[in-house]
């Protein structure tokens, strides 16, 4: 009876496993594939790589696209986890009631439905002038909530000891945050970057509308107009959305600690 | 002692003054921009005030109902399955002998490094109406034709519910599991010892310790699909005929696909506000409350 438990559980696992790993190895045969094949669902390695990546780099701007989606990530993230960080520390280490009551609202703001600001935060970046730039794809999210409440979280279990030790140094709060709590908490920064990371990197809705020329569109934004075209070309796209997936992939392997600790970060 | 005290408090807001003002300015004052927008009318730059007329154009739209009654859908639907199929594997997962936990662990977790237009455009691949899938199904003999998936509205509802479920099931999981960890040990073993069954202990200890976890995923994930846009988008785009569209993605070709009427779009947008709010009381005052 209990052999039989565990091995209904190990199917079940496995059956799980496999959905979810489907796509992925979906993708790797599929840009293999002339996008004929890849509609009839043909799953077995073809011979079309090179000729989809060849029709790839000439029907898009590849390379382009890369690069507005690494700089819009890179900056975005080094900025988010700047200003995130400052103030997770400021309301955590000197914390008031006013404090407190400024957060409490600031939270309010992750219940607030993109939806609902995208149209004035177009109007916006419009009026400044921002409209297709990488500025208007980081700004918007450059802070969030969300990333305070994360390093507020982590901040709680930082030692405090070493605040006073760098004041007797004399050293002040800047560079106590700077050269003491910063260092200190790598680990956390880590978990957050991942994090941040991943959603610049993903982020569709808000670059949809406020990146509209070619020359400026991110990564997700081809994959997208590839398969929205009248005819669309399947191994080419294939490729596009492994080009698109392999950094994220890679940084979950390589750091999947912090990628799990980022993730759960905000329920400590 | 006590200036020294005052001087510290002063000192934290120069920290947070910067990151809020950015969150103000980016979320509070377009919330409220977008309130004014509803109450008027109008194209292109020129708006005038028009009362209640976006209001009441809103409760007679019947693309409106619609894309309403399917987010409901896709949330009630959706919401409960991932949540409880979250719930098992966690469970399965957390049996301290259990092999190869480590390959299940990653291989279910592993569709979160995936960007949402990106596994919306393989989903829609794989259920092409010749794809890899209807093969499969053809071959084993669990269907004896091609279902035609993405251009069924039925069935298209149903493959929308089945990707976001693949998405973010594994990350639901992830929470669950780092939350029973922190379950002692002790209280499976006196239940065992009183003779309660997997089952029973799974109903009575596992699920009630976890409440704050899953309300807080409940919260989390009903806040997502009240906002989903990307799937439908690169899946769909909608169809066919509105029968997947969701509020999102209404008020996304209000705005930028259909003579752009800001005004309206703000009017539906703030629907979803009063939606979010309201499952959000819901939720907390349903899941918060026993202890």
């Amino acid at each position: 009876m209990k052999k039989f438990g565990t091995g209904a559980i190990h199917f079940f696992l496995i059956t799980v496993s496999i959905v979810s790993l489907f796509p992925f190895a979906w993708m790797l045969i599929g840009m293999t594939n002339s996008s004929a094949e890849v509609i009839k669902g043909k799953f077995s390695f073809g011979a079309e790589f090179s000729n989809n990546v060849a029709k790839l780099l000439e029907m898009t701007n590849l390379g382009t696209a890369f690069w507005n989606s690494t700089l819009i990530a890179v900056v975005g993230t080094i900025a988010t986890l700047i200003l995130s960080s400052m103030a997770g520390f400021g309301f955590e280490i000197y914390r008031t009631r006013g404090k407190d009551r400024l957060f409490g609202v600031l939270m309010l703001s992750m219940m607030m439905p993109f939806a609902a600001i995208m149209i004035p935060l177009f109007r916006m970046f419009s009026k400044m002038g921002l409209l297709d730039t990488p500025a208007a794809a980081i700004l918007p999210s450059i802070t969030t909530a969300f990333m305070i409440f994360f390093f507020m979280q982590n901040t709680k279990s930082f030692p405090r000891e070493l605040l006073q030790a760098g004041r007797v140094d004399g050293l002040n709060e800047w560079s106590l945050f700077a050269r003491v709590y910063m260092p200190t908490m790598k680990p956390t920064y880590a978990a957050a970057a991942i994090i941040t990371f991943m959603n610049y990197w993903n982020n569709f809705l808000w670059p949809l509308i406020a990146l509209q020329s070619q020359d400026k569109k991110t990564l997700p934004l081809v994959v997208s107009s590839l398969s929205s075209s009248y005819s669309p070309d399947y191994g080419v796209i294939m490729v596009a959305i492994v080009v698109t997936t392999l950094p994220t992939l890679l940084i979950f392997f390589l750091l999947q600690k912090q990628f799990v600790q980022g993730m759960l970060g905000s329920v400590k | 002692m006590n200036s020294k005290l005052t001087r510290s408090n002063l000192m934290g807001w120069q920290f947070v003054l910067l990151p809020s003002i950015i969150i103000v300015l980016f979320s509070f004052y377009p919330m409220i921009q977008s309130l004014f927008l509803s109450f008027q009318s109008g194209r292109g730059n020129v708006y005038h005030y028009s009362g209640m007329d976006n209001y009441v154009r809103l409760f007679g739209d019947p693309m409106f109902r619609q894309a309403v009654w399917n987010t409901l859908l896709y949330l009630v639907v959706q919401v409960p399955l991932m949540l409880f199929l979250g719930l098992i594997i966690a469970y399965f997962l957390n049996i301290p002998k259990l092999k190869f936990k480590g390959f299940y662990r990653t291989a279910i977790f592993l569709p979160c490094v995936t960007s949402l237009v990106s596994y919306a455009v393989l989903f829609k691949s794989i259920f092409a109406v010749d794809g890899v899938l209807n093969g499969m199904l053809l071959s084993i003999g669990l269907i004896h034709e091609p279902v035609v998936w993405l251009m069924d509205p039925v069935w298209a509802r149903v493959v929308i519910v089945v990707a976001i479920t693949w998405r973010w099931t594994g990350y639901n999981m992830i929470f669950y599991l780092s939350a029973m960890q922190n379950i002692d040990s002790s209280v499976y073993e006196a239940a065992s010892i009183d003779g309660a069954s997997k089952m029973r202990q799974f109903f009575s200890i596992t699920v009630p310790m976890l409440r704050p976890i899953i309300l807080f995923t409940a919260i989390i994930s009903t806040n997502g699909t009240l906002q989903l846009f990307d799937e439908v988008v690169n899946l769909t785009n909608g169809g066919p005929g509105n029968s997947t569209m969701t509020i999102s993605q209404y008020i996304y070709n209000l705005s930028f696909v259909y003579t752009p009427n800001f005004g309206y779009a703000a009017t539906v947008s703030y629907a979803i506000v009063v939606m979010v709010a309201v499952l959000a009381f819901l939720q907390l005052k349903v899941g918060g409350e026993k202890k």
